[in-house]
């Protein structure tokens, strides 16, 4: 009992975004870790190039932008992973949680201008006709 | 009850202490990192602005008639090969180690030197073609997003060498190792706004 009210109360310690666990300084490992991502972020990079590239003969048209889209997130969950060393360790709860509510403000911001954007250039008349009017 | 409301006590008063001894690293890394988030808020506005704008080209060209793909593949390559050897830099500053820091830093000015030099000449040839940002809707959101990662990879550069002069003259204080984990954190996070701008401005844009 007192060792899960410990557990509960205790903080296990913070890490700074950017730094690995404490236990984790050794110069090979990091090492290590930034080569993974190195080696990861180029292949996914390189895939997307080589879609944009030949992808429309190769795969359906209208399905591209969303492939490379579905790889951009991929290569920044990389990044930040393997080179901000955001994780979802216990040390790391106060970054994740700034990060989330940094993304939910992005995506608010860019899904919002789109859809309404969108949405009033449905309900305007086209470019032509407004100088038609205006003449 | 009286025995478990003890423990209870006992824990609060320890987190209270944990909190007091949070090292200033922490802290400084927390607050940096919460300003690349705004950051990157900011720049989700420009792609905001950038997707409904980039269809309206005015009559002007479009993504298709000035994107050189083959030199945004070596931007690319330039700023992904930088962040890399922007973490050596940050083993080599922890471990204390010269010859890794100096070097990798070295070699990351050279790579970002590099990538605004091909970012500049792509502008200035854009704007001798008569694609300059007057010219429409897209290309005026092209260049302040494009531009505005330009400027703070211009930024980056001078705060980089900053870094290095500071290591030299000052050595690995605490004080200078949490400079160097601010700065190592913009560099990423630059790389992960230039992952956006080459897939939604570049790669969608020739992909059409």
């Amino acid at each position: 009992m007192s060792d899960a009210g410990q557990a509960l109360y205790l903080h296990p310690g913070d890490t700074a975004p950017g730094d690995e666990r404490p236990d984790r300084h050794e110069i090979a490992q990091g090492l290590i870790g930034y080569l993974i991502g190195l080696g990861l972020a180029a292949l996914i990079t390189v895939v997307a190039f080589f879609l944009a590239i030949t992808g429309q003969l190769l795969v359906w048209g209208p399905s591209i932008p969303i492939a490379l889209f579905v790889l951009a997130i991929a290569q920044m969950g990389v990044h930040l992973v393997f080179f901000l060393h955001i994780t979802s360790g216990p040390d790391n709860t106060n970054n994740v949680l700034a990060l989330a509510f940094g993304v939910l403000i992005v995506l608010l911001l860019i899904v919002g201008s789109l859809w309404i954007m969108t949405h009033l250039n449905q309900n305007m008349l086209p470019m032509d006709r407004i100088m038609q009017m205006q003449r | 009850m009286s025995a478990a409301q003890g423990t209870a006590g006992r824990d609060l008063r320890m987190g209270h202490a944990a909190r007091d001894i949070v090292s200033k690293r922490i802290i400084v890394g927390y607050g940096f990192w919460i300003f690349l988030l705004s950051d990157i808020i900011m720049f989700s506005a420009f792609f905001a602005a950038y997707a409904v704008l980039s269809g309206q080209t005015a009559g002007g060209p479009s993504g298709r008639d000035v994107f050189h793909l083959h030199i945004v593949a070596i931007e690319t390559a330039c700023l992904l090969l930088s962040s890399f050897t922007c973490g050596v830099a940050s083993i080599g500053a922890r471990a204390h180690n010269s010859l890794m820091y100096y070097g990798s830093m070295a070699v990351t000015a050279v790579l970002g030197a590099a990538f605004l030099f091909l970012e500049a000449r792509e502008f200035a040839g854009m704007n001798a073609i008569g694609a300059g940002p007057s010219r429409s809707a897209f290309l005026s959101s092209f260049f302040t997003l494009v531009g505005c990662h330009g400027l703070h990879v211009t930024l980056g550069l001078l705060w980089l060498l900053t870094m290095m002069a500071q290591v030299f003259a000052k050595g690995y204080r605490h004080d200078i190792l949490r400079r160097i984990l601010c700065f190592s954190l913009f560099w990423h996070t630059l790389d992960i706004i230039w992952i956006g701008i080459f897939t939604v401005v570049y790669l969608t844009g020739m992909a059409q």
